[in-house]
Protein backbone atom coordinates (compact mmCIF):
# COMPACT_ATOMS: atom_id res chain seq x y z
CA UNK A 1 0.00 0.00 0.00
CA UNK A 2 2.73 2.49 0.98
CA UNK A 3 4.52 1.43 -2.18
CA UNK A 4 1.55 2.51 -4.31
CA UNK A 5 1.35 5.85 -2.52
CA UNK A 6 5.09 6.30 -3.00
CA UNK A 7 4.68 5.56 -6.67
CA UNK A 8 1.81 7.99 -7.11
CA UNK A 9 3.83 10.62 -5.29
CA UNK A 10 6.97 10.02 -7.31
CA UNK A 11 5.12 10.08 -10.61
CA UNK A 12 3.07 13.18 -9.88
CA UNK A 13 6.10 15.15 -8.73
CA UNK A 14 7.95 14.02 -11.82
CA UNK A 15 5.02 15.19 -13.95
CA UNK A 16 5.06 18.60 -12.26
CA UNK A 17 8.80 18.93 -12.82
CA UNK A 18 8.42 18.06 -16.49
CA UNK A 19 5.57 20.57 -16.80
CA UNK A 20 7.82 23.32 -15.49
CA UNK A 21 10.47 22.45 -18.06
CA UNK A 22 7.82 22.32 -20.74
CA UNK A 23 6.45 25.76 -19.88
CA UNK A 24 9.95 27.24 -19.99
CA UNK A 25 10.57 25.74 -23.40
CA UNK A 26 7.16 26.92 -24.56
CA UNK A 27 7.82 30.51 -23.54
CA UNK A 28 11.13 30.43 -25.37
CA UNK A 29 9.46 29.06 -28.48
CA UNK A 30 6.70 31.66 -28.47
CA UNK A 31 9.14 34.53 -28.01
CA UNK A 32 11.34 33.16 -30.75
CA UNK A 33 8.49 32.65 -33.24
CA UNK A 34 7.03 36.07 -32.61
CA UNK A 35 10.48 37.68 -32.98
CA UNK A 36 11.17 36.07 -36.36
CA UNK A 37 9.74 38.93 -38.40
CA UNK A 38 11.84 41.50 -36.59
CA UNK A 39 14.96 39.33 -36.82
CA UNK A 40 14.52 38.87 -40.54
CA UNK A 41 13.87 42.57 -41.10
CA UNK A 42 16.67 44.08 -38.99
CA UNK A 43 19.16 41.28 -38.43
CA UNK A 44 21.99 42.31 -36.14
CA UNK A 45 21.13 45.99 -36.63
CA UNK A 46 18.39 45.42 -34.09
CA UNK A 47 20.88 45.30 -31.24
CA UNK A 48 23.31 47.96 -32.53
CA UNK A 49 20.87 50.66 -33.66
CA UNK A 50 19.28 52.96 -31.13
CA UNK A 51 16.75 54.58 -33.44
CA UNK A 52 13.32 53.45 -32.29
CA UNK A 53 10.73 55.08 -34.51
CA UNK A 54 7.42 53.24 -34.68
CA UNK A 55 6.00 55.75 -37.18
CA UNK A 56 8.87 54.94 -39.59
CA UNK A 57 8.72 51.21 -38.83
CA UNK A 58 12.33 51.44 -37.68
CA UNK A 59 13.27 49.57 -34.53
CA UNK A 60 16.68 49.43 -32.86
CA UNK A 61 17.06 48.08 -29.34
CA UNK A 62 20.45 49.51 -28.47
CA UNK A 63 19.10 52.29 -26.24
CA UNK A 64 16.87 49.90 -24.34
CA UNK A 65 19.65 47.35 -23.88
CA UNK A 66 22.09 50.03 -22.75
CA UNK A 67 19.40 51.44 -20.45
CA UNK A 68 19.00 48.06 -18.80
CA UNK A 69 22.74 47.64 -18.48
CA UNK A 70 23.40 51.14 -17.12
CA UNK A 71 20.49 51.25 -14.67
CA UNK A 72 21.41 47.79 -13.37
CA UNK A 73 25.07 48.73 -13.11
CA UNK A 74 24.18 51.88 -11.17
CA UNK A 75 21.92 49.89 -8.89
CA UNK A 76 24.64 47.33 -8.23
CA UNK A 77 27.29 49.96 -7.53
CA UNK A 78 25.00 51.61 -5.02
CA UNK A 79 23.51 48.49 -3.45
CA UNK A 80 26.41 46.02 -3.19
CA UNK A 81 28.50 47.83 -0.54
CA UNK A 82 25.44 48.59 1.57
CA UNK A 83 24.09 45.05 1.25
CA UNK A 84 27.42 43.52 2.24
CA UNK A 85 27.63 45.90 5.19
CA UNK A 86 24.12 45.00 6.33
CA UNK A 87 24.86 41.29 5.88
CA UNK A 88 28.05 41.50 7.93
CA UNK A 89 26.18 43.39 10.62
CA UNK A 90 23.38 40.85 10.72
CA UNK A 91 25.48 37.73 10.64
CA UNK A 92 28.46 38.76 12.75
CA UNK A 93 28.01 41.97 14.67
CA UNK A 94 24.42 42.50 15.76
CA UNK A 95 23.47 41.39 19.24
CA UNK A 96 21.50 38.13 19.24
CA UNK A 97 18.40 39.98 20.33
CA UNK A 98 18.68 42.35 17.37
CA UNK A 99 19.43 39.73 14.70
CA UNK A 100 15.98 38.22 14.46
CA UNK A 101 13.85 41.41 14.37
CA UNK A 102 16.15 43.24 11.96
CA UNK A 103 16.53 40.12 9.83
CA UNK A 104 12.78 39.68 9.60
CA UNK A 105 12.17 43.33 8.74
CA UNK A 106 14.68 43.05 5.92
CA UNK A 107 12.89 40.00 4.61
CA UNK A 108 9.62 41.94 4.82
CA UNK A 109 11.16 44.81 2.88
CA UNK A 110 12.21 42.31 0.24
CA UNK A 111 8.59 41.23 -0.02
CA UNK A 112 7.24 44.69 -0.87
CA UNK A 113 5.80 44.52 -4.41
CA UNK A 114 8.07 46.44 -6.74
CA UNK A 115 5.23 48.62 -8.06
CA UNK A 116 5.16 50.20 -4.61
CA UNK A 117 8.83 51.09 -4.86
CA UNK A 118 8.00 52.64 -8.24
CA UNK A 119 5.16 54.78 -6.87
CA UNK A 120 7.20 55.82 -3.86
CA UNK A 121 10.10 56.69 -6.16
CA UNK A 122 7.90 58.78 -8.43
CA UNK A 123 6.31 60.85 -5.69
CA UNK A 124 9.17 61.19 -3.22
CA UNK A 125 12.39 60.48 -5.01
CA UNK A 126 11.89 62.26 -8.30
CA UNK A 127 11.50 65.71 -6.64
CA UNK A 128 14.61 65.12 -4.53
CA UNK A 129 16.72 64.14 -7.53
CA UNK A 130 15.32 67.11 -9.45
CA UNK A 131 16.32 69.48 -6.65
CA UNK A 132 19.81 68.06 -6.27
CA UNK A 133 20.86 67.20 -9.81
CA UNK A 134 18.53 69.32 -11.95
CA UNK A 135 16.65 67.97 -14.97
CA UNK A 136 13.10 66.74 -14.59
CA UNK A 137 13.95 64.17 -11.96
CA UNK A 138 12.82 61.30 -14.13
CA UNK A 139 15.69 59.39 -15.69
CA UNK A 140 18.49 56.91 -15.45
CA UNK A 141 19.88 58.10 -12.12
CA UNK A 142 16.52 57.95 -10.37
CA UNK A 143 15.87 54.54 -11.87
CA UNK A 144 19.25 53.29 -10.69
CA UNK A 145 18.67 54.56 -7.17
CA UNK A 146 15.13 53.17 -6.88
CA UNK A 147 16.37 49.88 -8.29
CA UNK A 148 19.20 49.84 -5.76
CA UNK A 149 16.77 50.41 -2.91
CA UNK A 150 14.47 47.73 -4.27
CA UNK A 151 17.11 44.98 -4.58
CA UNK A 152 18.96 45.91 -1.40
CA UNK A 153 16.85 43.91 1.09
CA UNK A 154 16.92 40.78 -1.06
CA UNK A 155 20.63 41.16 -1.65
CA UNK A 156 21.37 41.72 2.02
CA UNK A 157 19.22 38.79 3.12
CA UNK A 158 20.77 36.31 0.69
CA UNK A 159 24.29 37.57 1.41
CA UNK A 160 23.64 37.16 5.13
CA UNK A 161 22.42 33.60 4.53
CA UNK A 162 25.63 32.88 2.65
CA UNK A 163 27.74 34.29 5.49
CA UNK A 164 25.76 32.32 8.05
CA UNK A 165 26.98 29.08 6.47
CA UNK A 166 30.43 29.72 7.96
CA UNK A 167 30.78 27.06 10.69
CA UNK A 168 31.04 28.45 14.23
CA UNK A 169 33.96 26.13 14.93
CA UNK A 170 35.95 27.78 12.14
CA UNK A 171 35.29 31.25 13.51
CA UNK A 172 36.09 30.07 17.03
CA UNK A 173 39.41 28.72 15.78
CA UNK A 174 40.37 32.17 14.57
CA UNK A 175 39.22 33.81 17.80
CA UNK A 176 41.24 31.21 19.69
CA UNK A 177 44.37 32.50 17.95
CA UNK A 178 43.74 36.01 19.21
CA UNK A 179 41.62 37.27 16.33
CA UNK A 180 39.30 40.23 16.71
CA UNK A 181 35.80 40.29 15.30
CA UNK A 182 37.02 42.21 12.28
CA UNK A 183 39.91 39.75 11.69
CA UNK A 184 37.44 36.89 11.72
CA UNK A 185 35.04 38.62 9.31
CA UNK A 186 37.80 39.54 6.88
CA UNK A 187 39.87 36.36 7.02
CA UNK A 188 37.35 33.64 7.72
CA UNK A 189 33.73 34.57 7.08
CA UNK A 190 34.17 36.40 3.79
CA UNK A 191 36.68 33.99 2.22
CA UNK A 192 34.69 30.98 3.36
CA UNK A 193 31.39 32.23 1.98
CA UNK A 194 32.83 34.04 -1.04
CA UNK A 195 31.19 31.82 -3.63
CA UNK A 196 27.82 32.12 -1.90
CA UNK A 197 28.15 35.89 -1.61
CA UNK A 198 28.98 36.29 -5.29
CA UNK A 199 26.07 34.00 -6.12
CA UNK A 200 23.77 36.14 -3.99
CA UNK A 201 24.94 39.32 -5.67
CA UNK A 202 24.42 37.84 -9.12
CA UNK A 203 20.93 36.64 -8.22
CA UNK A 204 20.14 40.20 -7.16
CA UNK A 205 21.60 41.42 -10.44
CA UNK A 206 19.27 39.07 -12.30
CA UNK A 207 16.34 40.59 -10.44
CA UNK A 208 17.44 44.13 -11.16
CA UNK A 209 17.87 43.61 -14.87
CA UNK A 210 14.37 42.23 -15.34
CA UNK A 211 12.72 44.66 -12.97
CA UNK A 212 9.80 46.42 -14.58
CA UNK A 213 7.40 48.15 -12.26
CA UNK A 214 9.90 49.85 -9.97
CA UNK A 215 11.60 51.60 -12.89
CA UNK A 216 8.73 52.16 -15.29
CA UNK A 217 7.51 55.05 -13.15
CA UNK A 218 10.81 56.84 -12.85
CA UNK A 219 12.79 56.04 -15.99
CA UNK A 220 10.79 57.91 -18.62
CA UNK A 221 10.55 56.13 -21.95
CA UNK A 222 13.04 57.77 -24.26
CA UNK A 223 15.02 55.66 -26.72
CA UNK A 224 18.23 57.57 -26.54
CA UNK A 225 21.62 56.72 -25.11
CA UNK A 226 22.88 59.63 -23.06
CA UNK A 227 25.76 59.87 -20.66
CA UNK A 228 23.87 62.52 -18.73
CA UNK A 229 22.25 60.29 -16.14
CA UNK A 230 19.63 62.86 -15.20
CA UNK A 231 18.06 62.52 -18.64
CA UNK A 232 15.02 60.32 -19.18
CA UNK A 233 15.93 57.00 -20.76
CA UNK A 234 14.46 53.54 -21.18
CA UNK A 235 15.26 49.91 -20.51
CA UNK A 236 14.00 46.68 -22.01
CA UNK A 237 11.25 46.02 -19.45
CA UNK A 238 10.24 49.69 -19.41
CA UNK A 239 9.81 49.67 -23.18
CA UNK A 240 7.78 46.49 -23.03
CA UNK A 241 5.51 47.78 -20.27
CA UNK A 242 4.92 51.09 -22.01
CA UNK A 243 4.54 50.04 -25.60
CA UNK A 244 2.73 46.75 -25.93
CA UNK A 245 -0.66 48.41 -25.99
CA UNK A 246 0.53 50.74 -28.74
CA UNK A 247 2.02 48.11 -31.01
CA UNK A 248 -0.25 48.54 -34.01
CA UNK A 249 1.83 46.89 -36.71
CA UNK A 250 3.18 43.36 -37.04
CA UNK A 251 6.75 44.60 -37.15
CA UNK A 252 6.33 46.77 -34.05
CA UNK A 253 4.79 43.82 -32.25
CA UNK A 254 7.54 41.47 -33.40
CA UNK A 255 10.27 43.95 -32.37
CA UNK A 256 8.88 44.06 -28.85
CA UNK A 257 8.97 40.29 -28.77
CA UNK A 258 12.59 40.29 -29.85
CA UNK A 259 13.33 42.71 -27.00
CA UNK A 260 11.63 40.33 -24.61
CA UNK A 261 13.66 37.42 -26.00
CA UNK A 262 16.89 39.36 -25.44
CA UNK A 263 15.86 40.10 -21.85
CA UNK A 264 15.00 36.46 -21.25
CA UNK A 265 18.34 35.28 -22.58
CA UNK A 266 20.23 37.83 -20.46
CA UNK A 267 18.30 36.91 -17.30
CA UNK A 268 18.69 33.19 -17.93
CA UNK A 269 22.40 33.53 -18.41
CA UNK A 270 22.84 35.57 -15.25
CA UNK A 271 20.74 33.30 -13.07
CA UNK A 272 22.42 30.21 -14.48
CA UNK A 273 25.87 31.56 -13.71
CA UNK A 274 24.77 32.31 -10.15
CA UNK A 275 23.04 28.99 -9.59
CA UNK A 276 25.24 26.54 -11.33
CA UNK A 277 28.61 28.08 -10.77
CA UNK A 278 28.57 29.94 -7.49
CA UNK A 279 25.74 28.46 -5.47
CA UNK A 280 26.51 24.84 -6.34
CA UNK A 281 29.89 24.55 -4.78
CA UNK A 282 29.82 22.99 -1.39
CA UNK A 283 32.44 23.18 1.30
CA UNK A 284 33.38 20.71 3.96
CA UNK A 285 34.17 21.37 7.65
CA UNK B 1 33.35 16.02 48.86
CA UNK B 2 35.59 15.97 45.81
CA UNK B 3 39.07 14.51 46.08
CA UNK B 4 41.57 16.86 44.49
CA UNK B 5 45.23 15.86 44.57
CA UNK B 6 48.05 18.32 44.94
CA UNK B 7 50.40 18.75 42.04
CA UNK B 8 54.11 18.50 42.62
CA UNK B 9 54.95 20.65 39.60
CA UNK B 10 54.61 24.38 39.38
CA UNK B 11 51.05 25.39 38.49
CA UNK B 12 50.32 26.72 35.03
CA UNK B 13 46.87 27.72 36.14
CA UNK B 14 44.60 27.37 39.11
CA UNK B 15 40.84 27.16 38.93
CA UNK B 16 39.06 28.27 42.09
CA UNK B 17 35.38 27.65 42.78
CA UNK B 18 34.51 28.14 39.13
CA UNK B 19 30.82 28.25 38.43
CA UNK B 20 29.56 28.73 34.90
CA UNK B 21 26.02 29.30 33.65
CA UNK B 22 24.98 29.39 29.98
CA UNK B 23 22.76 32.28 28.93
CA UNK B 24 19.87 29.96 28.12
CA UNK B 25 20.21 27.78 31.22
CA UNK B 26 18.75 28.22 34.70
CA UNK B 27 21.21 25.92 36.40
CA UNK B 28 24.98 26.34 36.30
CA UNK B 29 26.70 23.82 34.01
CA UNK B 30 29.86 23.94 36.15
CA UNK B 31 29.49 23.82 39.90
CA UNK B 32 32.22 25.17 42.15
CA UNK B 33 35.11 23.54 40.34
CA UNK B 34 38.53 23.90 41.93
CA UNK B 35 41.64 22.35 40.45
CA UNK B 36 45.26 23.10 39.63
CA UNK B 37 46.69 22.61 36.15
CA UNK B 38 50.31 21.45 36.42
CA UNK B 39 52.97 23.08 34.31
CA UNK B 40 54.57 21.08 31.48
CA UNK B 41 52.18 18.21 32.12
CA UNK B 42 49.13 16.80 30.45
CA UNK B 43 45.88 17.01 32.41
CA UNK B 44 43.05 14.92 30.98
CA UNK B 45 39.37 15.57 31.66
CA UNK B 46 37.08 12.58 31.42
CA UNK B 47 33.44 11.98 32.21
CA UNK B 48 30.14 11.08 30.57
CA UNK B 49 28.67 13.16 27.77
CA UNK B 50 27.16 16.43 28.96
CA UNK B 51 29.10 16.51 32.24
CA UNK B 52 30.72 19.84 31.36
CA UNK B 53 34.18 18.94 30.06
CA UNK B 54 33.99 21.25 27.06
CA UNK B 55 32.34 23.94 29.11
CA UNK B 56 35.23 23.87 31.58
CA UNK B 57 37.83 23.88 28.83
CA UNK B 58 36.19 26.79 27.04
CA UNK B 59 36.13 28.81 30.25
CA UNK B 60 39.92 28.72 30.38
CA UNK B 61 40.32 30.77 27.19
CA UNK B 62 37.05 32.65 27.72
CA UNK B 63 35.56 31.19 24.54
CA UNK B 64 32.12 31.54 26.10
CA UNK B 65 32.47 35.30 25.80
CA UNK B 66 31.82 35.03 22.06
CA UNK B 67 28.18 34.42 22.89
CA UNK B 68 26.35 36.97 24.98
CA UNK B 69 24.75 36.31 28.34
CA UNK B 70 27.02 33.56 29.64
CA UNK B 71 28.08 33.98 33.24
CA UNK B 72 31.22 33.01 35.16
CA UNK B 73 31.66 33.04 38.93
CA UNK B 74 34.77 32.17 40.89
CA UNK B 75 38.33 32.60 39.71
CA UNK B 76 40.86 31.23 37.27
CA UNK B 77 44.31 32.34 38.38
CA UNK B 78 46.89 32.59 35.61
CA UNK B 79 50.22 34.37 36.00
CA UNK B 80 49.02 35.85 39.25
CA UNK B 81 45.84 37.40 37.97
CA UNK B 82 42.20 36.34 37.75
CA UNK B 83 41.49 35.94 34.04
CA UNK B 84 37.75 35.97 34.65
CA UNK B 85 38.11 39.61 35.53
CA UNK B 86 36.11 41.90 33.26
CA UNK B 87 39.27 43.86 32.49
CA UNK B 88 41.11 40.82 31.11
CA UNK B 89 42.47 41.36 27.57
CA UNK B 90 40.92 38.40 25.77
CA UNK B 91 43.03 38.75 22.63
CA UNK B 92 46.20 38.48 24.67
CA UNK B 93 44.77 35.70 26.80
CA UNK B 94 43.91 33.60 23.76
CA UNK B 95 47.38 34.09 22.30
CA UNK B 96 48.79 32.59 25.50
CA UNK B 97 46.16 29.88 25.87
CA UNK B 98 45.58 28.12 22.55
CA UNK B 99 42.84 25.71 21.60
CA UNK B 100 42.43 22.68 19.33
CA UNK B 101 38.91 21.64 18.41
CA UNK B 102 36.97 18.43 17.96
CA UNK B 103 37.14 18.66 14.20
CA UNK B 104 40.06 19.92 12.15
CA UNK B 105 39.42 23.55 11.31
CA UNK B 106 41.72 24.44 8.44
CA UNK B 107 41.01 27.99 7.31
CA UNK B 108 40.11 28.62 3.66
CA UNK B 109 43.66 29.61 2.76
CA UNK B 110 47.01 27.99 2.00
CA UNK B 111 48.91 25.74 4.42
CA UNK B 112 51.52 28.46 4.90
CA UNK B 113 48.90 31.14 5.59
CA UNK B 114 47.07 28.87 8.02
CA UNK B 115 50.13 28.40 10.20
CA UNK B 116 51.23 32.02 9.84
CA UNK B 117 47.75 33.29 10.68
CA UNK B 118 48.20 33.84 14.42
CA UNK B 119 51.60 35.42 13.82
CA UNK B 120 50.20 37.82 11.25
CA UNK B 121 47.44 38.77 13.67
CA UNK B 122 50.18 39.85 16.03
CA UNK B 123 51.54 42.12 13.35
CA UNK B 124 54.56 40.05 12.34
CA UNK B 125 55.19 40.93 8.70
CA UNK B 126 58.83 39.98 8.15
CA UNK B 127 58.74 37.22 5.50
CA UNK B 128 61.81 35.32 6.72
CA UNK B 129 60.65 35.41 10.32
CA UNK B 130 57.21 34.15 9.28
CA UNK B 131 58.77 31.38 7.19
CA UNK B 132 61.11 30.29 9.96
CA UNK B 133 58.41 30.19 12.57
CA UNK B 134 56.00 28.36 10.26
CA UNK B 135 58.66 25.76 9.53
CA UNK B 136 59.42 25.36 13.23
CA UNK B 137 55.76 24.99 14.14
CA UNK B 138 55.15 22.47 11.37
CA UNK B 139 58.24 20.52 12.45
CA UNK B 140 57.12 20.52 16.07
CA UNK B 141 53.69 19.32 14.94
CA UNK B 142 55.35 16.47 13.02
CA UNK B 143 53.90 17.43 9.68
CA UNK B 144 56.71 19.46 8.08
CA UNK B 145 57.97 16.59 5.91
CA UNK B 146 54.53 15.94 4.49
CA UNK B 147 53.71 19.51 3.55
CA UNK B 148 57.00 21.26 2.91
CA UNK B 149 56.60 20.94 -0.86
CA UNK B 150 53.07 22.25 -0.95
CA UNK B 151 52.98 25.13 1.49
CA UNK B 152 51.14 27.24 -1.06
CA UNK B 153 48.37 24.68 -1.56
CA UNK B 154 44.90 25.01 -0.07
CA UNK B 155 44.92 23.51 3.42
CA UNK B 156 41.58 21.85 2.78
CA UNK B 157 43.34 19.42 0.45
CA UNK B 158 45.02 17.69 3.41
CA UNK B 159 43.65 14.56 5.08
CA UNK B 160 41.76 14.87 8.36
CA UNK B 161 44.73 13.77 10.45
CA UNK B 162 47.06 16.12 8.59
CA UNK B 163 44.60 18.98 9.01
CA UNK B 164 44.44 18.36 12.75
CA UNK B 165 48.22 18.45 12.98
CA UNK B 166 48.15 21.61 10.87
CA UNK B 167 45.79 23.10 13.44
CA UNK B 168 48.19 22.11 16.19
CA UNK B 169 51.04 23.72 14.25
CA UNK B 170 48.94 26.84 13.85
CA UNK B 171 48.26 26.92 17.58
CA UNK B 172 51.88 26.37 18.66
CA UNK B 173 53.26 28.86 16.12
CA UNK B 174 52.24 31.71 18.42
CA UNK B 175 54.11 29.97 21.28
CA UNK B 176 51.32 29.69 23.83
CA UNK B 177 51.96 28.62 27.41
CA UNK B 178 48.88 26.46 27.64
CA UNK B 179 47.10 24.38 25.00
CA UNK B 180 43.52 23.21 25.37
CA UNK B 181 42.45 20.15 23.36
CA UNK B 182 38.74 19.33 23.08
CA UNK B 183 38.50 15.70 21.93
CA UNK B 184 41.09 16.33 19.22
CA UNK B 185 40.95 12.80 17.83
CA UNK B 186 37.22 12.15 17.84
CA UNK B 187 36.99 12.76 14.08
CA UNK B 188 40.15 10.83 13.20
CA UNK B 189 41.11 7.28 12.23
CA UNK B 190 43.21 5.15 14.65
CA UNK B 191 46.53 5.85 12.96
CA UNK B 192 46.03 9.61 12.92
CA UNK B 193 44.84 9.35 16.51
CA UNK B 194 48.06 7.66 17.53
CA UNK B 195 50.03 10.41 15.80
CA UNK B 196 48.17 13.13 17.69
CA UNK B 197 48.60 11.30 21.00
CA UNK B 198 52.36 11.04 20.50
CA UNK B 199 52.43 14.70 19.58
CA UNK B 200 50.58 15.67 22.75
CA UNK B 201 53.08 13.88 24.96
CA UNK B 202 55.97 15.52 23.11
CA UNK B 203 54.47 18.98 23.27
CA UNK B 204 54.36 19.05 27.05
CA UNK B 205 58.06 19.85 27.12
CA UNK B 206 57.12 23.30 25.95
CA UNK B 207 53.50 23.84 26.95
CA UNK B 208 51.05 22.82 29.62
CA UNK B 209 48.20 20.80 28.19
CA UNK B 210 44.59 20.18 29.14
CA UNK B 211 42.88 17.54 27.02
CA UNK B 212 39.24 16.54 27.05
CA UNK B 213 38.61 13.01 25.92
CA UNK B 214 35.82 10.50 25.76
CA UNK B 215 38.30 7.74 25.64
CA UNK B 216 39.70 6.53 28.98
CA UNK B 217 42.53 4.61 27.32
CA UNK B 218 43.58 7.82 25.66
CA UNK B 219 43.56 9.66 28.97
CA UNK B 220 45.64 6.88 30.51
CA UNK B 221 48.10 6.93 27.61
CA UNK B 222 48.76 10.64 27.33
CA UNK B 223 48.12 12.30 30.65
CA UNK B 224 49.95 12.88 33.91
CA UNK B 225 46.84 13.98 35.76
CA UNK B 226 43.24 13.02 35.16
CA UNK B 227 40.12 14.80 36.32
CA UNK B 228 36.82 12.97 36.40
CA UNK B 229 33.75 15.16 35.96
CA UNK B 230 30.15 14.27 36.55
CA UNK B 231 27.03 16.46 36.22
CA UNK B 232 28.99 19.71 36.20
CA UNK B 233 31.18 18.80 39.16
CA UNK B 234 34.78 17.73 39.36
CA UNK B 235 34.55 14.53 41.35
CA UNK B 236 38.21 13.66 41.47
CA UNK B 237 41.55 14.88 40.26
CA UNK B 238 44.48 12.53 40.65
CA UNK B 239 47.73 11.36 39.20
CA UNK B 240 46.67 9.37 36.17
CA UNK B 241 48.32 6.12 37.22
CA UNK B 242 46.66 6.35 40.64
CA UNK B 243 43.24 7.48 39.51
CA UNK B 244 42.81 4.58 37.12
CA UNK B 245 44.15 1.98 39.56
CA UNK B 246 43.01 3.16 42.97
CA UNK B 247 40.34 5.81 42.54
CA UNK B 248 39.46 7.63 45.75
CA UNK B 249 35.84 8.26 44.89
CA UNK B 250 33.16 5.65 44.40
CA UNK B 251 31.73 7.48 41.39
CA UNK B 252 35.11 7.53 39.70
CA UNK B 253 35.50 3.83 40.23
CA UNK B 254 32.06 3.11 38.82
CA UNK B 255 32.82 5.23 35.77
CA UNK B 256 36.22 3.75 34.99
CA UNK B 257 34.95 0.22 35.46
CA UNK B 258 32.21 0.96 32.97
CA UNK B 259 29.25 0.81 35.35
CA UNK B 260 27.78 3.93 33.71
CA UNK B 261 28.52 6.55 31.10
N1 LIG C 1 25.44 26.63 24.36
C1 LIG C 1 24.84 26.02 25.41
N2 LIG C 1 23.75 26.57 25.98
C2 LIG C 1 23.14 25.97 27.02
N3 LIG C 1 23.55 24.82 27.57
C3 LIG C 1 24.63 24.23 27.06
C4 LIG C 1 25.34 24.80 25.94
N4 LIG C 1 26.37 23.99 25.64
C5 LIG C 1 26.32 22.98 26.52
N5 LIG C 1 25.29 23.10 27.37
C6 LIG C 1 24.94 22.21 28.47
O1 LIG C 1 25.99 22.22 29.41
C7 LIG C 1 26.25 20.91 29.89
C8 LIG C 1 27.70 20.55 29.66
O2 LIG C 1 27.94 20.45 28.28
P1 LIG C 1 29.38 20.17 27.67
O3 LIG C 1 29.29 20.39 26.22
O4 LIG C 1 30.38 20.96 28.42
O5 LIG C 1 29.55 18.64 27.99
P2 LIG C 1 30.74 17.67 27.61
O6 LIG C 1 31.18 17.04 28.86
O7 LIG C 1 31.75 18.38 26.79
O8 LIG C 1 29.98 16.59 26.73
P3 LIG C 1 30.46 15.80 25.44
O9 LIG C 1 31.33 14.71 25.95
O10 LIG C 1 29.21 15.27 24.86
O11 LIG C 1 31.18 16.75 24.56
C9 LIG C 1 25.28 19.99 29.19
O12 LIG C 1 24.21 19.76 30.06
C10 LIG C 1 24.82 20.77 28.00
O13 LIG C 1 23.50 20.47 27.68
MG1 LIG D 1 32.39 18.28 24.74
Amino acid sequence: MTKIIDNIFANSTRLIAITVLFITAWIFTVLFQESLLSMQTFGLDFVTESKWAPNLEKFGAFAAIMGSVISTFLAMVLAVPVAIGVAIFLSEIAHERLKAPVGVSIELLAAIPSVIYGMWGLFYFVPIIRDIFGGIGIGMLTAGIVLAIMILPFMAAVTRDAMNTTPDILKESAYALGGTKWDVIRDIVIPYSKAGIIGALILALGRAIGETMAVTFVMGNVHKVSWDLTQPATSIPVTLANEFTEADTDLYFSSLFELALILLVISFTIISIAKFYFLRRKRSV
Amino acid sequence: MATICNVSEEKALEIKKLQFTYASADEPSLKEISMPIAKNSVTALIGPSGCGKSTLLRSINRMHDLYPGNKYEGEIIYNGRNILDAKEDLINLRINIGMIFQKPTAFPMSIMDNVAYGLKLQGIKNKTELKDRVEKALTDAAIWKEVKDRLKHDANGLSGGQQQRLCIARAIAVEPEILLFDEPTSALDPISTQGIEELVTELKEKVSIVIVTHNMQQAARVSDYTGFMYLGELIELGKTEELFVTPAEKLTEEYITGKFG
